[in-house]
This record gives structure tokens, C-alpha cells and sequence, in this order.
């Protein structure tokens, strides 16, 4: 489904002024979920991330996203075109730097790429090379992303699965839930498989040690000022997308705060029953799994159906945390793989369930193959996405060993990378003091 | 075990596309697609296990 080009009114704009809030949230909660001695490194690791993906996003990646109905390479498959990657000038030479549709596409993914970019590199904190992540980033930012973002936002094979075979309005995706959020999970996944756990983190027997996040406010800040940076994501997004009317911005808002606040609510819920107490940090991650599926289903379903896919998420949040750092073993400090990967396939999932679009029921449309699209999208997200990124990363590893070494493990990362930590005048504990 | 894993989640994503590209039938079409799926999640829990201590 691709919405006709043209000019965009200028608040499509002052929607995407708010999205880096999105991002500062995001940068600040993961930093709350680390530890003190590598919160100096994780902060200047996502600005720098951040920074580079949009450097990056707008040298090459633009280009082999595009935009649809644009130049692109296509090949023939059962006698139906495949539009497989774009092939728009570099450096952003083919954009007219108007009030365009294209313009706004690009322009609000310079920030969307950053948001992507911050999910792995919370999965790696405390571990992860300055250096290393700058190379993935650049990885994820110039190919990864662009690439998915071509099939599904620019015109490519995916989201014209119901043109070429019936398959209800071919893949959807109005938030960037796959290409922003499933995209960087899967990303953090192939990272932390390539470094491995924290130190001290499982036992030799494998028992996992719990390592809480330093500053809990943050975490919950965080949540707070992501909100407003969402709800302005998934307007624009649905907008420039999916073409939702004008009109219909304040259900995508609305929809978008239900589906945070019904799965915080969930997590609350579910970790009180499984730990006699609310876990705190367990309801922030399961607020951003909220956000993330209402990015795949804002502008679709209806507020009770927000709710519900929101409880779902938070659900899902909880119980795949434990599951993934408990039975296997995979530490991911900020949360990502559940609160971005997983939330986000539901959210995917969930759209494809519950699709509802009143602007199309008066043409007859019914959204039939609509779930098998979606379940397309998803396969190919585990698919092929997930293999590429981590071959790039192995790869890389290869060339560039992504993990710090023993000292960092002791010293943590804001002395060993940085000469100096967050925190000077406080000295937490003994462990993480070294005379300089 | 992880090669292993890739391998099946890649061969999982080719039946998946096969499946849209050469069947009509959406119900032939529908079945090999979840079969695709179900070699992805194969594949998926071959690529855990050596994560799992």
C-alpha cells in the first residue's frame, strides 16, 4: 500500500520536529538499565551512534531505500515485478528540499535511523567497543535498515504484496515497527550472540545473576519523555505511510498512549503475581513494548483493541525477559530484543488480526490475505534480516573484535574507553574505583 | 549450530517467498507459507541452543 506523492501541508514537519524525543528518551532509560561505570561511555556511544546513522542515512542509505514510484531496480518473478532496491542519487542530490511527501519521508527518517541505531547498542552496554558500535551502526544505518525500509515504506516488493497477489493491502507498517524496532531487536540479537554476557553475569553452573539498572528514575523518565517523541512518530509515520487522513490524528495518538499504558499496566500486573512486587524496570521495558506495537497498529484498530494488543505486549515483555535471560542464557541489559523485536512482531501480527480501515470499507474492501501478508513481512524479517545482520556483525568481528577486553570487563567502560567515569565525586563500590 | 541455525532460517524465507510466488491457491499458499515459518523457528531454535547453558 503506498499513498500518492505529492506536497504535505508544513505540521507534517512540526510532527517530525518531536521525534528526537523519541530518541533522548530511549538513550535515557537504556542508560538507567546499565550500570554507573559505564553510563559516561553509554551516553556518548548513543549520541555518536545516533549521529553517525544520520551521516550515514543521508551519504548512501537514502539511496537504496527511495521512495515509491521512483527509479528502482525490479525483477520479474512468476511474471509479477519485484522491486527489490531503489537506486536514488546519493547524498540526498534527487530530493527538492520543499513541502514534498519525499522530503518529509527523508527527513523524518534521518531520526527514525538514530532511533534504530540506539536499540542494539543497549543490548551491548557494558561490553561493547566504542569503535565496534560506531562500525555497526554504520552497518545497520547505510544498508540494514534502508534496505527493509525500501520493501516496505518505498514502494518495494513487500508492501505491493496486495497489488501483485491479493494479499489485502500488501504488508503495513505505519510506525516503522518492523523496519525501525524488529530491524534494530534482530540487530541486538546477532550483538549480543557475537559478545556474549556480561562478566560475572551466569555462574559456571549457569545460573544467571540479577545485575539491576543503576538509576531507575531514568528508566521511568525516560518512558515519560518518549511518549510525546512517539505519539509525533506515529502521526507522521501514518501520514506520510499509510496516507491515514489528517483527520484521523487524534486515534493514532490516542491509540498510541492506550497500547504504553495498558501494557506498563499488564507488566505491573504479571510481575506482581510472579514476584509478589511490582517490578519497576520490567514496567518501563513493557511500556516501550506498548509504543512499539502501536507503531505496526495505530492508525488501524480501534481504542479497545489498542488496549488489548497493549496488555498482550506487556505480557509478552515480561514473560520473554525472564525466559530469554533465564533458560537461554541471553543477557541484553536494556531489554531490546523483548520491548523492540518481540512487541514489535506482535504489533505485526496484531495488524494483521485486527485491520480495520473505514476510509476502505465504503469501496468494498475487505482485508482478506491480510494476516498472510503480514506473516510474509514477519518471514522475512527472521529471515533474511536476521542472517544479514549477523553475518555483517560476524564479519566484522572478524576484522574488528567487538568485545572489550578483560580489563574493560573489570574496570568497566568509562575508564577503560574513556579515562574517566559519570560518576567521579561517588565512588560506588570498591571494584569500580582505579587511583588515576 | 548457529551456521546451522542461518541456514534453516534462509531456507525457511526462500519456501515463504516460493510459496507467494508460485502458488494461486490461497489455501495451498497459505499452508506452505506457515511451513516456511515453522522452518524459521527451526531454525531459530537451533541458533539458541548454543546459547543455552
Amino acid at each position: 500500500m503506498n499513498p500518492p506523492a505529492g506536497l504535505v501541508p508544513p505540521t507534517y514537519f512540526i510532527l517530525i520536529f518531536l521525534v528526537p524525543l523519541a530518541v533522548a528518551g530511549l538513550a535515557i532509560m537504556n542508560t538507567g538499565l546499565g550500570r554507573t561505570r559505564s553510563a559516561a561511555h553509554f551516553m556518548l556511544s548513543s549520541l555518536s551512534s545516533v549521529a553517525l546513522a544520520a551521516c550515514v542515512y543521508v551519504l548512501w542509505g537514502f539511496s537504496w531505500e527511495g521512495v515509491s514510484g521512483q527509479v528502482a531496480h525490479i525483477v520479474f518473478l512468476g511474471g509479477r515485478p519485484w522491486d527489490w532496491i531503489a537506486t536514488d542519487p546519493f547524498l540526498w542530490h534527487g530530493l527538492a528540499f520543499d513541502n514534498s511527501r519525499v522530503t518529509a519521508s527523508a527527513f523524518l527518517q534521518v531520526f527514525t535511523v538514530g532511533l534504530a541505531a540506539l536499540i542494539p547498542l543497549a543490548s551491548g552496554a557494558d561490553r561493547w567497543r566504542l569503535t565496534s558500535s560506531l562500525i555497526s551502526t554504520a552497518l545497520l544505518a547505510g544498508w540494514i535498515y534502508p534496505l527493509f525500509a525500501h520493501w516496505v515504506w518505498g514502494g518495494g516488493w513487500l508492501s505491493e504484496l496486495g497489488t501483485n497477489y491479493g494479499l489485502g493491502i500488501g504488508f503495513v507498517d505505519a510506525g516503522g515497527a518492523s523496519t525501525i524496532h524488529v530491524v534494530g531487536g534482530l540487530s541486538a540479537l546477532s550483538v549480543v550472540w557475537i559478545l556474549g554476557p556480561r562478566f560475572g553475569k551466569y555462574s559456571t553452573e549457569g545460573v544467571s545473576a540479577a545485575i539491576p539498572g543503576y538509576n531507575i528514575v531514568y528508566v521511568l523518565l525516560g518512558c515519560g519523555l518518549m511518549l510525546p517523541g512517539w505519539i509525533a512518530l506515529n502521526a507522521a509515520g501514518s501520514l506520510l505511510f499509510v496516507g491515514t487522513p489528517a483527520g484521523q490524528i487524534a486515534l493514532v495518538a490516542v491509540n498510541t498512549f492506550l497500547c504504553a499504558s495498558a501494557g506498563c499496566l499488564a507488566a505491573l500486573a504479571t510481575t506482581g503475581v510472579r514476584f509478589s512486587k511490582p517490578d519497576a524496570s520490567l514496567c518501563g521495558n513493557a511500556w516501550v513494548g506498548g509504543l512499539v506495537t502501536s507503531s505496526a497498529i495505530a492508525p488501524f484498530v480501534t481504542p479497545g483493541v489498542a488496549i488489548l494488543t497493549g496488555l498482550v505486549a506487556g505480557v509478552i515483555v515480561v514473560l520473554s525477559v525472564e525466559f530469554l535471560e533465564m533458560r537461554l542464557s541471553i543477557d541484553y541489559p536494556g531489554g531490546a530484543i523483548s520491548s523492540h523485536g518481540l512487541a514489535g512482531i506482535w504489533g505485526l501480527l496484531a495488524s494483521g488480526i485486527f485491520l480495520h480501515l473505514p476510509r476502505l470499507a465504503s469501496t468494498g474492501f475487505h482485508p482478506r490475505g491480510q494476516f498472510l501478508a503480514q506473516v510474509v513481512g514477519i518471514a522475512t524479517l527472521l529471515g533474511f534480516v536476521l542472517p544479514m545482520t549477523f553475518g555483517l556483525n560476524w564479519i566484522l568481528n572478524r576484522f574488528h573484535v567487538q568485545r572489550v577486553d578483560r580489563q574493560g570487563d573489570l574496570l568497566g567502560m568509562d575508564l577503560r574507553e574513556l579515562g574517566g567515569g559519570a560518576y567521579p565525586e561517588f565512588v560506588v563500590r570498591s571494584d569500580e574505583y582505579t587511583q588515576r | 549450530m548457529k551456521l546451522a541455525g542461518m541456514l534453516l532460517l534462509l531456507a525457511g524465507w526462500v519456501v515463504v517467498i516460493s510459496a507467494v510466488v508460485l502458488l494461486a491457491s490461497p489455501l495451498s499458499r497459505g499452508l506452505f507459507v506457515f511451513s516456511g515459518f515453522g522452518v524459521e523457528m527451526l531454525g531459530l531454535v537451533l541458533a539458541f541452543r548454543k546459547e543455552a547453558l
